[in-house]
């Protein structure tokens, strides 16, 4: 089990997903444990609460899982997803305020530190302008 | 009144068949204002519930609209599947097989409140909840010949919308340009009050 903070990303395009990803992982190699998913049921553009909480539960961290999403859906279909989480996880995973990109990036740099899911949140949050 | 297995098997059916039946109409509302895929999505959420209508019907009222919720939330694909999906939920977990009218003005209520926790919104935004509040109005009214008096409020309350500005959702990046275009998710909740009241005049 990681000792780090999770990054789940969530686009409404598996390939911003899957790019995404791979900026992360060129960031911060296997240190993070990295989950992502784009697209509807249908591999359309769109979102998908089953596949978001799947890459939840790659990404799982008893630290925590931060999630950067795009657009809207992708923003009510994550907060879908984390309350159908068993309870013991649902406190432990949240939406970040961030753009996707810039934010994933951000976020799993500061994960990879060992820092808490309050400190990656605010991490990628100040790219959010107030 | 009871809402038994033949009432909610009708409902079920009744209401999925009126969204697939004018999906492509939202996805053409959609593709002017938003992503163009509510739809698209909306069939296929309703596809899923039309498929599994047997089974759901087999549960008590309260189950079976817990069932559409989760079937919704799983299949849409869009932000409507969780917003729909709260809606169902919430319904679910406060209505018995035998209920009044007050009971689901209040359930409704209730659902509403949740439709606009779960997507940040509140009436006058441009979405749904432009048409819910008003049909809750109405059906907290009761009184003669009310299926008419909710579809009556539906429709119009949908075509309300185009002249709103949106304040949430895709459509909100078009500010101004918004304007003129009746919102697709007025329109889709439209289609399910409209569909749930011909069930209620016995006409579905």
């Amino acid at each position: 089990m990681s000792e780090n903070v999770g990054i789940v990303i969530v686009s409404h395009s598996a390939d911003v997903a899957r790019g995404t990803a791979m900026m992360v992982e060129q960031m911060v190699g296997r240190e993070v444990p990295l989950g992502w998913c784009g697209g509807d049921p249908d591999g359309g553009l769109g979102t998908n609460v089953e596949a978001i909480m799947a890459a939840i539960d790659k990404a799982w961290s008893e630290k925590g899982v931060a999630i950067l999403v795009d657009l809207g859906g992708a923003e009510t279909n994550s907060e879908m997803a984390i309350e159908m989480l068993p309870e013991a996880r649902r406190g432990r995973v949240v939406v970040c305020n961030a753009p996707v990109v810039e934010g994933a990036v951000m976020a799993a740099t500061e994960a990879a530190s060992g820092a808490t899911l309050e400190a990656v949140r605010r991490t990628a949050e100040e790219l959010t302008p107030a | 009144m009871m809402i038994d297995r033949d009432m909610r098997k009708r409902l079920i059916v009744a209401v999925a068949n009126r969204v697939i039946a004018n999906a492509e109409e939202l996805t053409d509302l959609d593709r002017a204002i938003g992503d163009g895929d509510h739809g698209t999505n909306m069939r296929r959420g309703f596809e899923a519930v039309l498929a599994a209508a047997d089974e759901l019907s087999d549960k008590s009222f309260g189950e079976s609209l817990k069932g559409v919720g989760t079937t919704l939330v799983m299949k849409v694909g869009g932000a409507s599947g969780p917003l729909y999906g709260t809606l169902f939920l919430s319904l679910g977990k406060s209505l018995a097989d035998d209920v009044n009218r007050e009971q689901i003005a209040e359930a409704f209520a209730a659902a509403i409140e949740a439709v606009k926790a779960r997507g940040k919104s509140d009436v006058g935004h441009k979405t749904m909840l432009d048409v819910f509040h008003p049909v809750l109005a109405v059906l907290r009214g009761g009184g003669e010949e009310l299926p008419a008096k909710l579809k009556a409020t539906a429709r119009l309350a949908a075509e309300n919308t185009i002249r709103m500005k949106a304040i949430r959702g895709r459509a909100s990046f078009l500010g101004e340009r918004s304007i003129g275009h009746m919102d697709p998710g007025a329109r889709s909740s439209e289609l399910i009050v409209d569909a749930v009241a011909d069930v209620m005049e016995g006409s579905a």
